[in-house]
């Protein structure tokens, strides 16, 4: 079993998947707070890997991106910032989020290797649709890379084929339409689908998207294995300096963890 | 020739052109843009939209746009014969409105109700705002703070038209975070809303299709030239942002391989320096904003932000089938500087009495380099695709004079 895997299988609750931009707001506060989130309650870690234009992403997210930038983050530093995470804790799964073409520009081949010996887990690429992902995938399976596929609210069911094809790891399942750290999702419409995805999938599903709260991560952490909360930490990166953000981020993840 | 052998028979069913083109988009996008697929092959099929199409293009566009012999120009160069195809003179002052109408019809057809738009220069955020108008449908153009202080006549006629315009304030304001906006807003209103993309880029079908409304440029040319000269031209000039004029221009000449095309990128300060906008001559193959094509960035994959002094030019990126006319080297892209444009823009107005837009400024600039050393019966045509009004207060700030 990978760390994906064992995560799930191990867990007594739906897990928490926490987001973090890697080198927001520079590398050595990035990597404080990366260290500090398993113990604090995160069973897995989504780190975001920074792009100049993240169409999927609202204005918190989009920020942080830009102070990573501007820091001076890019793909090496990213994988670098998970490797020495592994050095101090080999368990927790941590999965990249982000946009197509900075792994392009790194080469998909040499992406897969390196950030598998660096001891990333999985990645979900945003603008990177089945239709596209052949390349990637291929690379991602030879290196034990879990390629993410995501399910939205517009996914019906003969969409669903598609993007469970070659699907593993987990399903993000974004709640809204539309970017993150917007509006709240409608459980109403919600449930019923998430019902039907199960009856064709075996995967965990993990949803994200508009999850603020502890209130609002119990709430899906009923219909769902995991929740995923990005932009309200993100924002509490924003709202710390560097002494402190480590601190105030572990603390918000340990009242969302034992919320769930 | 051969279908087989056909430059013109691309993209492929994924939307490749090559290697470039396909459907780089979020998840919750994918379902709504195999619809509108869908909905292009269908509505393609069909006479009754031609039809539709054709009527509004004549009666409301002004269609055909003439063709015109520039003769003062010609004598200017004393070379290559000159010839615009005046598609500054269509309604709404460029050949944006082509796109405009063809899309609105589709949108119509898959019961959309509100219409978004990204706009640079502004030309496509009216064309947009204008279709809107005519069939009584929302629309939000999303338009970069830059943009919106460098063509505020365009701005005014857009709120007149009845469209938002929503001031973008994120990146290098302007065109690509214009459309990264549009994006934001499509991905959020899925349901109702069709994204009436403004050049031939974005993920398949969009790239096609606007080249396929745009080609009535190239074909009334066809028609139009070998009535005049009894022959094909020799060459012909466009400029490029996205490249969607240029794409109309070429695409019904792409297997004339005597006619010769040339794409002219914007260069900015120089494409030697950081501050341009020709992303092939000075970017590489990436994906963005649905697509594979070339685009400007860094080595990290991190998008450079363009510079043009044409606003409908500052675009880090180009529409993918020019990236694969590109490698193919069916046509040659140059560049010309904002200098050499703002000269250019100068010259074309006095000669001919006809004010350019500045994107094809940098197309008139590039003819006046080539065109004097090119024989008498050499048959140039230039897109004139767009009018200067729209750009008096850049130019006049370049000048120095107050307005």
């Amino acid at each position: 079993m990978n760390r994906i895997e064992k995560t799930f299988a191990a867990l007594k609750r739906p897990a928490l998947v926490s987001f973090i931009t890697a080198g927001d707001p520079d590398r050595e506060t990035s990597q404080a707070v990366l260290d500090a989130l398993p113990e604090a309650g995160a069973d897995i870690i989504e780190l975001g890997m920074p792009f100049s234009d993240p169409m999927a992403d609202g204005p918190v997210i989009q920020a942080a991106s830009g102070r990573a930038l501007q820091a001076g983050a890019d793909m090496k530093q990213t994988l670098s910032m998970v490797q020495q995470f592994r050095e101090k804790n080999d368990d927790t799964p941590i999965v990249l989020m982000g946009y197509f073409n900075p792994v392009l520009a790194y080469g998909v081949q040499q992406f897969a290797k390196d950030a598998s010996a660096a001891g990333v887990d999985g990645m979900i690429i945003v603008d990177l649709p089945p239709e596209e992902d052949e390349e990637l995938q291929t690379a991602a399976k030879a290196n034990g890379l879990d390629i993410i596929r995501l399910i939205t609210p517009t996914t019906d069911e003969s969409r669903l084929k598609t993007l469970l094809n070659g699907a593993s790891g987990f399903l993000y399942y974004v709640s809204i339409t539309g970017v993150t750290g917007t509006a709240s999702a409608n459980m109403d419409k919600l449930k019923p689908h998430i019902v039907e995805i199960k009856k064709h999938t075996k995967l965990p599903i993990v949803i994200g998207f508009g999850i603020k709260t502890p209130d609002d991560a119990a709430a899906m952490g009923q219909i769902g294995d995991a929740v995923v909360v990005g932009s309200s930490i993100v924002q509490t990166i924003e709202n710390n300096d560097k002494n402190t953000a480590a601190g105030a981020v572990s603390e918000q993840v340990k009242a969302l963890s034992e919320a769930l | 020739m051969t279908k087989a052998n056909s430059l013109k028979n691309q993209p492929d069913e994924r939307g490749h052109f090559g290697p470039y083109g396909g459907r780089y988009v979020a998840e919750t996008l994918m379902p709504l843009i195999l619809q509108v697929e869908q909905a292009w092959n269908k509505a393609k099929a069909d006479p009754a939209f031609w039809d539709e199409f054709e009527e509004l293009a004549r009666d409301y566009i002004g269609r055909p746009s003439p063709l015109y012999f520039a003769k003062s120009t010609t004598e200017h160069c004393g070379g290559a014969k000159i010839y615009f195809k005046r598609d500054e003179l269509n309604h709404t002052g460029a050949h944006k409105i082509n796109h405009c109408i063809g899309q609105v019809l589709l949108a119509r057809r898959m019961g959309k109700t509100r219409i978004i738009a990204e706009t640079g220069a502004g030309q496509h955020g009216v064309a947009t705002a204008t279709v809107c108008a005519l069939f009584d449908i929302p629309c939000v153009v999303f338009m970069g703070a830059k943009d919106i202080e460098r063509q505020k006549p365009n701005v005014f006629r857009m709120k007149l038209l009845g469209a938002e315009v929503k001031a973008v304030e994120s990146g290098s304001n302007s065109l690509k975070d214009a459309m990264n906006e549009a994006m934001r807003d499509w991905v959020t209103n899925v349901h109702d809303t069709y994204y009436l993309i403004g050049t031939v880029a974005g993920p398949h079908p969009f790239p096609a299709m606007v080249r396929d409304f745009q080609s009535v440029i190239g074909k009334e040319l066809r028609a139009q030239i070998t009535e005049r000269e009894g022959r094909l031209p020799d060459t012909l000039v466009a400029c490029i942002g996205g490249g969607s004029n240029a794409m109309g221009l070429f695409h019904p000449f792409l297997d004339d391989t005597g006619v010769n095309l040339i794409g002219v990128e914007a260069g900015g300060h120089g494409v030697d320096t950081d501050e341009h906008a020709a992303s092939l001559t000075g970017g590489k193959p990436g994906v963005l904003h649905g697509m594979q094509s070339y685009f400007l960035q860094n080595e990290d994959g991190q998008i450079d932000e363009a510079h043009s002094i044409s606003a409908g030019l500052d675009y880090p990126g180009i529409g993918p089938e020019h990236a694969w006319l590109f490698d193919e080297k069916r046509v040659d892209y140059v560049s010309v500087t904002d200098d050499e444009a703002l000269e250019a823009f100068q010259l074309c107005t006095k000669l001919e009495g006809i004010i350019p837009a500045l994107e094809p400024a940098h197309a008139f600039a590039h003819v006046m380099k080539i065109a004097p050393d090119l024989p008498k019966d050499h048959i140039l045509v230039m897109n004139m695709c767009g009018r200067g009004d729209k750009d008096i207060f850049t130019v006049a700030e370049k000048l120095g004079v107050k307005i």
